[in-house]
């Protein structure tokens, strides 16, 4: 891209050579009719081509711009109401796209406190496809210290998926949404 | 006079290259990379079938989805609608066995690399898919205690090399089968337990043969591969592995604005997943639900993964265990299919609703409402020109 722009922005600079050098040569004629029309066509259709240039350079990169913005992806997120701090990674690491995977959920208190024997309730999707998660992941361990794990999560597809727990343990009940972008 | 020329010349021939040549960003190409075949894992092990890489067992299997004795009159094998010279399918609409059937016959490249199987993936492993067709009524129509009988007499030596010695089936009905007739449930019942399971067991090895083989079928390069490798690779790339312009075209449109790849990812072309697409039925045939009618079916499975005939341990079976089970977004919801090959064996959809590929990309483009349920498909403005850029894309899946 940055190749592309930089040829486009060389290309404008023998344009305006090439006005002033027009000018001139309508100057040395003394202007007759057919002259002037020509350099209104000229000059129309350099600024034509310009304009295409521009546009297209425009086109080009607006995609790309486009897909900076995006949710909030941090993993370590305060629940909706303040009640606890949640932490939620792939187990392993990394994420991949269209296996079955364990993922490792920590809750702690406001005081930092790991919060125990929790139910947790856990739903999501893909909110820009109208679909649900296509597997039900659920809780299957208490590994100590505020983590649960949690198996069966599946990413079928890249892009914006949603993970959303319902939380609720002596503490009180609260629920939390991670966003996980692939 | 000159300088103008020579400005404009340059403009034209910069906004012009810059159209005739693959131009893709570095976003584009890492999704062009991902669907390349190059990029397909190696098949991993199957611990549920302790034969699935035994070769003596896939030579069994082969035998078998070619043998028409593999049915109740000796006239439909798995081959009669899996054509092995047509892509494992058999282009018509619905599949016709014994009788006429209400679904498209699937193809088969790289089935083995799927969770769930049919179309609305009630089935969760290949060997127990297998079983369904043999004893289903409108396609082999045979029972299990048949088969078991026809194995003995017929391969007898073949199966114990690989699976063992045959139990005694002196005292077990030529016909019985839990699924059967009439008469094939009531002779199913005479039998003790020792005997239904010893039926089942010969009947789940069948399976087993036949998913050993079946795991040998893989898609194959087509022109996109090679396109895709030299783009990775930086090569120039030649011979037919030069894309048109329009088929340049109809590749970005499947990667970006029509939003294809969400659902046929990876180097199949498919998620392995359900979803509603809004595919309308087809008149003359029974309501069809898709996957929310088969979550019972495939817990009910005796040869499902948690039963008495799984190899190895039941770790395997997280797919069944983490099954969603019951959620709005099943209803007629069906396997995204592979698009390799495509192009070549129309009619596509799960009961061949569409007769050519044109028709597909235009029902994507209207995207219309699922008859029920919800479907994922949101409209699409496509000019003539970008559908048939589409269509010419997936032909080089075909190629
Ligand atoms: C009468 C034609 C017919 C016969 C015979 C037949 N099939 Fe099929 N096959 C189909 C149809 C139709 C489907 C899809 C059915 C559905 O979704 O309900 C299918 C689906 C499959 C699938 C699932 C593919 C996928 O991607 O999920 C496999 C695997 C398969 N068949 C293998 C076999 C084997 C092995 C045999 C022989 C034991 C066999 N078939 C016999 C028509 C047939
Ligand atoms: C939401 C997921 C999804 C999206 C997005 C999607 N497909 Fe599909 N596609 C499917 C499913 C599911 C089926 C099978 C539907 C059925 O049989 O009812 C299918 C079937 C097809 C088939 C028929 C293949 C066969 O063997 O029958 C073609 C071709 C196809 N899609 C092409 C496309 C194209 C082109 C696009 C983009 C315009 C697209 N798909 C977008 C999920 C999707």
């Amino acid at each position: 891209m940055v190749g592309k722009t930089g040829f486009f922005s060389h290309s404008v600079f023998p344009q305006a050579g090439g006005t002033r050098s027009t000018r001139q040569s309508v100057i040395r004629r003394r202007g007759t009719g057919l002259a002037s029309i020509w350099r209104y066509l000229l000059a129309g259709l350099g600024l034509a081509a310009l304009l295409v240039g521009v546009l297209a350079v425009v086109y080009l990169t607006a995609p790309q711009s486009a897909q900076l913005a995006g949710p909030d992806v941090s993993r370590t997120k305060k629940t909706d109401n303040g009640l606890y701090m949640a932490s939620f990674v792939p187990e392993r690491g990394v994420v991949r796209q269209g296996e079955l995977e364990s993922w490792l959920l920590t809750l702690k208190t406001k005081t930092g406190a790991s919060v125990e024997r929790a139910a947790i309730a856990i739903s999501g999707g893909m909110p820009q496809h109208n679909h649900g998660l296509p597997t039900s992941p659920q809780v299957t361990d208490y590994l100590g210290e505020g983590r649960y794990r949690i198996e069966g999560l599946k990413f079928t597809m890249s892009g914006w998926w949603q993970l959303r727990f319902a939380i609720s343990s002596g503490a009180g009940s609260d629920t939390v949404l991670f966003n996980v972008v692939l | 006079m000159k300088r103008p020329f020579c400005f404009l010349a340059l403009m034209v021939a910069v906004i012009l290259g810059g159209c005739g040549k693959p131009d893709f960003s570095d976003a584009e190409k890492k999704t062009i990379a991902s669907l390349a075949l190059n990029t397909l894992p190696l098949l991993k092990p199957d611990t549920t079938n302790r034969f699935a890489d035994v070769p003596a067992a896939a030579a069994l299997g082969s035998t078998l989805f070619f043998d028409l004795g593999m049915s109740r009159d000796g006239t439909v094998s798995c081959s009669t609608c899996h054509k092995i010279d047509r892509q494992f399918q058999d282009d018509l609409p619905q599949a016709v066995g014994v009788g006429r059937t209400n679904r498209r016959t699937m193809p088969l490249a790289g089935v083995a690399r799927d969770p769930w199987f049919f179309w609305d993936g009630r089935r969760d492993s290949l060997w127990a898919q297998a079983l369904t067709p043999l004893e289903n009524p409108l396609e082999q129509a045979g029972n299990r205690a048949t088969y078991a009988h026809y194995i003995k007499a017929r391969f007898g030596e073949r199966y114990e090399r690989i699976f063992g010695p045959l139990p005694d089936f002196s005292g077990v009905p030529l016909n019985a089968s839990p699924l059967g007739n009439e008469a094939e449930k009531a002779a199913w019942n005479t039998m003790n337990d020792a005997q239904r399971d010893a039926i089942n067991r010969v009947f789940a090895n069948i399976g087993k043969a036949i998913a050993a083989f079946e795991r040998s079928i893989e898609p194959s390069q087509s022109r996109f591969d090679r396109f895709a490798l030299d783009l990775a690779t930086g090569a120039e790339p030649k011979g037919d592995a030069v894309f048109t312009p329009e088929e340049i075209r109809g590749l970005k449109l499947f990667i970006g604005k029509a939003n294809c790849v969400t659902c046929h990812n990876g180097p199949r072309f498919t998620d392995s997943s359900f979803h509603n697409t809004g595919v309308p039925p087809v008149a003359d045939l029974p309501p069809d639900r898709g996957r929310i009618d088969a979550v019972a079916q495939v817990q009910a499975d005796p040869f499902n993964c948690f039963g008495a005939y799984r190899d190895g341990d039941v770790v395997a079976c997280g797919e069944l265990r983490f099954m969603v089970k019951d959620a709005p977004q099943l209803i007629r919801a069906y396997k995204t299919p592979s698009l390799r090959g495509a192009a070549t064996r129309p009619p596509y959809m799960h009961a061949g609703q569409f007769s050519s590929l044109d028709e597909v990309v235009a029902h994507y483009a209207k995207a219309a409402p699922s008859v029920e349920g919800v479907s994922e498909i949101h409209p699409l403005q496509l000019s003539d020109r970008e559908r048939a850029a589409l269509v010419a894309f997936l032909k080089t899946l075909a190629e």
